[in-house]
């Protein structure tokens, strides 16, 4: 049992000056809630950490992985979004969440490592990040640079290389919770509800990689509990694509 | 055991008949994330959430009255030896906003709080979570292997991975040394089972503690190995989110999970679990107990048999039992090589022969039964009814089997056979227990039979002759299914 339903604590940190700080050790943050017996907290031995779940993107592109998941993003940290429970998450909620304005350009940039952003007065950074897993740990990002977890919307980018115009490529996409995804400015993908993540869970109708880049852009909203998600591009067979390559611009402007 | 692939049309038949709405359990079946249910000392037992539970004399009429220290969530329990081994988390599942969590076990050596055996062990702490990794120790599983009789325990929920943990099956505690193994994400409520060389990991998704509204629905992957990897149908490792369908909101109850497997041996299994809410009961949790199917080597849900009229069919030779009565030829229709008629000629609908037709010509007294030909005839239409107010058995009402529009009843005779006697007295001979075996076809067994001690069932002894006799799991003699008349 977990009671989706619980409260939602919304945590103000520090954001850390350095983000090499960000991966110094072993992630250690409390959700929320008082000690238990056996719990753990932060401590200088246990900094906050995006490890091990996360190391800096390189200059260097990278394929993706045999199973054709994407691990290379730019992740925005989380604007404040607050809600108690997922089950708000209808189709009309986050069309209305997702299309509302929380920084300029919005739905065409593509931001380096280290953009700043402000919403609601909060300055929000962009880190261009791998993450070590299939799936990008959304609220491991969060906690990793001292934001906060629960009650919020995370936006992601990636650059997508094609050798060769691709026709008939879906998007594949599963998220905790709800999401929406675009292609090259095109809505791709919208998984709506108090969703787990599972893979290939929701695919967009067939598209058309262009030679050269493509923009993939997510917006993921979250109330209590985990948060992440999984991207891939398959072929007409379901069987992943994986003769592409990522690559993001690590260098700030 | 004997394994075999019954043709989907059979369910789905069933389900046709079924009326709209079947219920779950009698009495005060309330309980959220129950463990799985047990038998101690001729009584049934589950525990839940908070503490407590509920018992039940005969599977069907349930109360509270379960006794359970320690608190928390999502307690499981299996009897190992002669003794019951509890695991409950002594958390909430980010009850406060933490996911620091305990797994405990204790023992008792009996579950009925009113013996003078009751007592609890103290409680050991067999897992846990810090609440910043991956994992948060609530909803605890046993499971004991039967190929090497290893004791295993799943634990988690959808914050990070669902663990699992060896323990020793005397003591109850961790084996020294072992550590904890990632077996799925994405979901809670975990529980193993093993058949024909495959472990099974089933496991609530979707949304809890939300009554009406939950999305609740237990999945299920598989492994050859106790500590996986567990894929889907699809392939898809619960790693990544995978698990086939075992059940879902059905009839007027949504949301199930906590599974929790009941092997009763002669190809009958159930698993008990509890919905999120019952419709018919204010939208309150309730405990269910459903018949387990195999279908091509993964588990799903059997049909909660509730009654109707249908054609009891044989599995042995296809035959319909029916009354030992004169044949009652139908009138109209061609006949001979002309049956085709010719093109262009009416067609005239043909009724149904009707009951009034013909049961004006049969015995006043008890009638012999047979299996013939199916004909759609009235002597061959029965009436599946639950009884009400007479208690049941594992997870079902005792059944009454009567020719449809009659009191022409199937009874069980001193002599072990069967007949139909001419009216209903609700006598234990006339009380019928009808469990679905694990490949969808139906076991139908009398309450008792007079003056013998014997679990018998109905038998097709020969090809065109039922009797009672002892369940032969390995053969069809004894296999029905219930079809749409």
């Amino acid at each position: 049992m977990k009671m989706h339903g619980k409260i939602v604590i919304l945590s103000i940190g520090v954001l850390s000056a350095c983000s090499t700080a960000l991966f110094s050790a072993d992630s250690a943050a409390p959700p929320g809630g008082g000690p238990r017996p056996g719990a753990r907290d932060y401590t200088p031995e246990h900094p906050r950490s995006l490890a091990p779940y996360f190391v800096p993107a390189t200059s260097t592109p990278r394929a993706p992985d045999k199973d054709g998941f994407l691990q290379r993003w730019l992740l925005l940290e989380p604007i404040r979004k607050p809600n108690r429970s997922n089950i708000v998450f209808t189709d009309s909620y986050i069309r209305d969440a997702f299309y509302t304005e929380y920084f300029p350009n919005q739905f065409t940039v593509v931001p380096r490592h280290g953009d700043k952003v402000t919403v609601a007065g909060e300055e929000l950074a962009w880190h261009a990040l791998d993450t070590t897993n299939f799936n990008v740990k959304l609220f491991r990002f969060a906690d990793g640079v001292n934001k906060p977890t629960y009650g919020v919307i995370f936006w992601a980018v990636t650059v997508v290389h094609c050798p060769r115009e691709m026709r008939d490529v879906r998007l594949a996409v599963g998220s905790n919770s709800a999401s929406m995804w675009w292609v090259n400015g095109e809505e791709a993908v919208v998984l709506s509800g108090d969703r787990r993540m599972v893979m290939d869970d929701g695919v967009s109708r067939r598209l058309t990689l262009k030679e050269g880049r493509n923009i993939v852009r997510g917006a993921v909203i979250n109330g209590p509990g985990m948060s992440d998600f999984c991207v891939r591009f398959i072929d007409e067979n379901g069987d992943p694509i994986t003769d592409l390559t990522l690559n993001v611009e690590t260098v700030a402007n | 055991m004997k394994m075999r692939i019954l043709a989907t049309v059979v369910p789905v038949t069933l389900l046709l008949c079924l009326p709209p709405s079947a219920r779950a359990l009698e009495g005060e079946p309330f309980i959220h994330d129950p463990s799985t249910v047990v038998e101690c000392e001729g009584k049934y037992y589950t525990f839940g959430t908070g503490g407590g539970g509920l018992i039940s004399e005969d599977g069907w009429t349930w109360r509270g009255g379960a006794v359970r220290p320690g608190g928390g969530a999502a307690p499981d329990v299996m009897k190992i030896g002669d003794r019951y081994l509890v695991a409950y988390g002594a958390t909430g599942g980010g009850l406060g906003g933490g996911h620091a969590g305990r797994i405990l076990t204790m023992w008792n050596k009996t579950l009925n709080p009113e013996s003078p055996d009751f007592k609890y062990s103290e409680p050991v702490v067999v897992a846990s979570s810090d609440g910043v990794e991956d994992c948060d120790a609530i909803d605890p599983s046993l499971f004991l292997d039967p190929n090497d009789g290893r004791l295993w325990l799943t634990y988690g929920t959808y914050f990070g991975f669902i663990r699992i943990v060896e323990l020793d099956p005397k003591t109850g505690a961790r084996v020294p040394g072992n550590e904890p193994v990632n077996i799925a994400i994405d979901c809670e409520a975990t529980a193993l089972i093993y058949r024909d060389g495959w472990y099974y990991l089933l496991g609530t998704h979707g949304t809890c503690c939300d009554g009406v509204n939950s999305t609740y629905n237990i999945r299920v992957g598989r492994s050859d190995k106790v500590t996986g990897p567990f894929v889907d149908n699809m392939g898809i490792d619960m790693l990544r989110g995978g698990g086939k369908l075992v059940v879902a909101a059905n009839g007027r109850l949504i949301g199930p999970g906590h599974f929790g497997l009941i092997d009763l041996g002669d190809g009958v299994q159930k698993f008990s679990c509890h919905y999120e809410a019952d419709l018919d009961r204010g939208g309150r949790s309730v405990l269910d107990i459903r018949a387990l199917l195999w279908k091509d080597g993964w588990p799903v849900a059997g049909e909660q048999f509730m009654g109707a009229v249908f054609q009891i069919h044989s599995e042995r030779k296809g035959y319909a039992l029916e009354l030992a009565v004169d044949f009652v030829r139908m009138a109209g229709g061609r006949r001979g090589g002309r049956g085709a008629g010719r093109s262009g000629e009416p067609l005239t609908p043909i009724p149904l022969q009707t009951l009034a037709e013909v049961s004006t010509n049969w015995p006043d007294g008890n009638i012999g039964l047979r299996l013939g030909d199916y004909m759609l005839r009235p002597h061959q239409k029965w009436a599946v009814t639950p009884v009400t107010n007479a208690g049941g058995y594992l997870g079902s009402p005792w059944f009454k089997i009567t020719i449809a529009g009659t009191d022409r009843t199937l009874t069980a005779t001193a002599d072990r056979e069967v007949v139909a006697a001419p009216a209903f007295t609700g006598a234990p001979e006339q009380l019928w227990r009808i469990d679905q075996l694990v490949d969808g076809t139906f076991r139908i067994m009398p309450k008792a039979v007079p003056g013998c001690d014997e679990p018998l069932a109905l038998t097709a002894i020969g090809a065109s002759t039922p009797t009672l006799a002892k369940f032969d799991p390995e053969s069809d003699k004894a296999r029905w299914t219930f079809r749409a008349p």
